[in-house]
């Protein structure tokens, strides 16, 4: 159940196999990452190394002044198309607490508004000295075409429909910081799959981490493949290693975890649902049907709710919920990504490089030493911005 | 009075039946006949075409010129350049330009355009509605007076059912197709490529089969209520030639074509090498096309038909457009392949895999369009315009999208290899393209 069709890949493998600099440990970078684009193309070692390097960001978080100096010097802009508030503020907490300079780029209020397309504006973006471009964008594969036409460092903070992979990573943390593991762990997730970018790289990471994915949704909100393959004698191909079951009381028997999505009521688009009265009744997670559910079963939610529509107030912030914990760990587990892509950069330095830097980026071509020379974010010694060091 | 004679090519002409190693002669622009390559004779100009396949000019009944209104993105010069440098002698171009081509002041611009510019015989299609916004008829009596050869609002469907049936009517009495881009808007519902497992992998709105299906169906429904001249415009999937395969069966005069682009590549183009390699998604918006790339399932179903005579035309639906209207994101990207240059090797490489012969690839591309939008060209009989491609078959060569001569770059096929390249085109007799550093 880990693997999708034909899925683990070359470069994954290739990824696995690369021989580590230095033991074990949080502080040793991604090998060969350069970009968060989705966890379709992690490892499983990959986003274990997320979780462990999350831990220690949870314990400075702990802390009563809750910064490092780890990212000092470096500048993480937030490119953000479409409005957010709690991906946006997590990604600048964790930038934050590693001491990294953050600006806030939004749509309205800057020359994209005046008709700059999307590369002109990374282009700017870089000539003025950006270290990590953490992107949000209306338009699924809005980071790749970012990623692929320039050098920077990229985080995926949501694409369209396609991709959200930090929320993945800290989802998984959260269901892995409750059970213990998330090898075996039965999800289901609710709702509109069809336009969720949350629902797609939870198949990703959560069944490279060995759980068992459901979709779950009215037939109007679902994916068309996965339509396909619900219907009687239906055939066809899912594009992810996930179980599909469009009753909600079959789907949701047994499961450790339920995970609502949001309704979209701004982008009700097409009469795709009856009405929201209607949603609730049918898909709606209330207590009756929780205890459906394993006994010890956790509710998640991506935000922001509608309580009431997708998830009852008694759920939302009943004894099952996890809600809180999900944001809190948004922090951690953006701190660990912005630390992996960042603080080991020596050998992936971007404002200095040209072209050539292609090459040396591939898996196994990891400059030897560099990782060692990391800094511990608990050693507060080891304090040297990452790029004075070069 | 001026002699040519194309020696020893191996001359494809499914017009006369002909498939021969063998001369051809040229009198005065027109073909005059066939000679033995060991006869002798007096010419003022003689080509040698040892090794190399000599055929009618191409014919492409679907192309995009662009002019006049977005000049940007090509030109009646660049593009007819382009049409000859793939070897294509006849192109018929779309009237979804800025004016649309509404009047016959319109239809003579252009063909004064194309005159101009001496390369390929450029020949206009006007709109069905007055600016292809579907509310009421062209003056298609009077544009086909001027030499419109056909009617379409392509880029759109002819979406109301009412203007279908009231246009296929009126095509009883000028006697022009009406050319019909099949797609159901709200079954479309702003789909940016096919639906299925790689628009559900990649988060992207699809447009399913159906959208085009349905608005097939209607319209053989149609032309056999009113007996009107149909012909559809770059069918895409299995269905739909299933569709046409039917309506022919039962004796309807309809006619279809498929692009190249249909016929070799697959809605995985977008993804890139995603599957195998695990690279990032590509999100190719070169692959971005309308009606959209579809399954394999689908392209081999069109290549089957094709072979099989149900699908009549090969048409390139050639879709030049700026570099920034593709570097952006998928959903902003527009549709369309620039296709004149790259038709000819895509189809030699499904000749190559045994997919279709290459007689049949010919037919394809000369005869069956003429005989379609019923024009004098096509052929090599004794007495036709000496509209004449030379290629070799087996040349390969790299594409690269930055040398074509059309303005549009916009092809997924930058930096592949394909077989077959045209080394000189004619039309009238004259060399029109002849390629440099043979």
């Amino acid at each position: 159940m880990t693997e999708a069709n034909g899925h683990p890949g070359i470069a994954r493998a290739e990824r696995q196999a690369a021989p580590s600099p230095v033991g074990t440990g949080f502080f040793e970078p991604w090998i060969g990452r350069r970009q968060v684009l989705d966890l379709d193309d992690f490892t499983q070692a990959e986003i274990e190394r997320a979780f462990e390097t999350a831990d220690h960001m949870k314990e400075i978080l702990a802390r009563p002044i809750p910064r490092v100096p780890t990212l000092r010097g470096r500048t993480v802009v937030n490119l953000f198309y479409e409005p957010s508030t709690r991906t946006r503020v997590s990604f600048e907490l964790a930038a934050k607490s590693l001491g990294a300079d953050v600006v806030n780029v939004t749509a309205s209020g800057s020359s994209v508004e005046k008709g700059e397309t999307l590369l002109d504006t990374v282009r700017t973006l870089r000539a003025l000295g950006t270290d990590l471009l953490v992107i949000r964008h209306k338009d699924a594969g809005a980071p790749y075409a970012v990623a692929r036409h320039t050098d920077l460092p990229v985080v995926n903070a949501g694409d369209g429909a396609h991709a959200h992979p930090t929320q993945a990573l800290l989802d998984a943390y959260t269901i892995r910081e409750r059970f213990g593991r998330v090898e075996g762990v039965r999800v289901l997730i609710v709702g509109d799959i069809a336009h969720s970018r949350v629902a797609r790289s939870n198949a990703w990471g959560l069944t490279t981490l060995g759980a068992e994915v459901t979709f779950c949704g009215p037939p109007t909100l679902m994916p068309a493949t996965a339509l396909a393959v619900s219907r009687r004698g239906g055939s066809g191909q899912l594009p992810w290693p996930i179980h599909v079951e469009l009753d909600l009381e079959r789907a949701i028997e047994g499961v450790d975890v339920v995970m609502p999505l949001r309704v979209q009521i701004e982008r009700q688009d097409g009469n795709r649902l009856a009405s929201l009265r209607e949603y609730a009744r049918d898909y709606g997670i209330n207590r009756a049907r929780i205890a459906l559910a394993a006994p010890h079963a956790i509710v998640m939610h991506p935000g922001p709710m509608n309580e009431g529509i997708e998830i009852d107030p008694d759920v939302a912030h009943g004894d099952r919920s996890v809600v809180e914990d999900q944001v809190t760990n948004g922090v951690a587990a953006r701190m660990a990504v912005l630390y992996l892509l960042l603080a080991a950069g020596e050998s992936t330095g971007t404002r200095d490089h040209g072209a050539e830097t292609g090459e040396a980026e591939g898996p196994g071509h990891h400059r030897p030493g560099a990782a060692s020379d990391a800094p511990s974010i608990l050693d507060r010694r080891s304090v040297t911005p990452a790029r004075e060091r070069l | 009075m001026t002699r040519m004679r194309i020696h020893n090519g191996r001359v494809i002409d499914p017009g006369q039946r002909r498939d021969e190693v063998i001369d051809l002669v040229i009198i005065d622009g027109r073909v005059d006949g066939y000679v033995h390559p060991d006869a002798e004779g007096e010419f003022d100009q003689e080509f040698d075409a040892t090794r190399l396949t000599v055929a009618p000019g191409f014919v492409d009944l679907h192309c995009h010129l662009r002019e006049p209104g977005f000049e940007d993105k090509e030109t009646v010069a660049t593009g007819s350049m382009a049409a000859v440098a793939g070897g294509f002698t006849t192109v018929c171009c779309m009237p979804n330009t800025n004016p649309t081509l509404d009047t016959a002041n319109d239809i003579a611009f252009v063909l004064a355009a194309g005159r101009r510019a001496g390369r390929a015989r450029v020949l206009p299609l006007g709109t069905v509605t007055r600016g292809e916004r579907g509310r009421e008829l062209s003056d298609m009596a009077e544009m086909a007076q001027a030499g419109a050869i056909g009617f379409s609002d392509d880029g759109q469907p002819v979406w109301d059912a009412r203007m279908m049936r009231l246009a296929l009517t009126q095509s009883l009495s000028h006697t022009k197709p009406i050319v019909n881009h099949c797609e159901v808007p709200e079954i479309a519902d702003g789909g940016v490529m096919n639906e299925g497992r790689v628009s559900d992998l990649l988060g992207l709105r699809g447009q399913p089969p159906a959208a085009e299906e349905v608005m097939v169906a209607r319209d053989i429904e149609l032309a056999r209520l009113t007996g009107g001249r149909l012909h559809l415009a770059h069918i895409s999937t299995a269905r739909s030639a299933d569709l046409v395969r039917r309506a022919k069966r039962d004796g309807l005069a309809i006619t279809a074509e498929v692009t190249p682009h249909h016929l070799t590549m697959t809605e995985d183009w977008i993804l890139g090498d995603w599957e195998s390699t695990q690279l990032p998604r590509t999100y190719d918006t070169r692959a971005k096309v309308n009606p959209p790339l579809r399954r394999d399932e689908d392209r081999r179903a069109l290549v089957a038909a094709l072979s099989e005579g149900i699908i009549d035309v090969i048409a390139t639906d050639h879709a030049p457009h700026r570099s920034i209207d593709k570097e952006c994101t998928f959903e902003e990207a527009a549709f369309g392949i620039s296709g004149l240059e790259t038709a000819l090797g895509s189809l030699v490489g499904l000749v190559d895999a045994g997919a279709i012969s290459i007689q049949s690839v010919i037919r394809r591309l000369t005869l069956e369009p003429c005989r379609t939008f019923e024009l004098p060209y096509g052929t090599l009989a004794p007495g036709a315009p000496a509209d004449i491609v030379i290629f070799d078959p087996n040349a390969q060569w790299q594409v690269a999208a930055a040398r074509l001569h059309s303005k549009g770059k916009n092809t997924p096929l930058d930096g592949h290899t394909l077989r077959g390249r045209v080394v000189m085109t004619l039309v009238d007799g004259k060399v029109v393209y002849e390629r440099q550093g043979r």
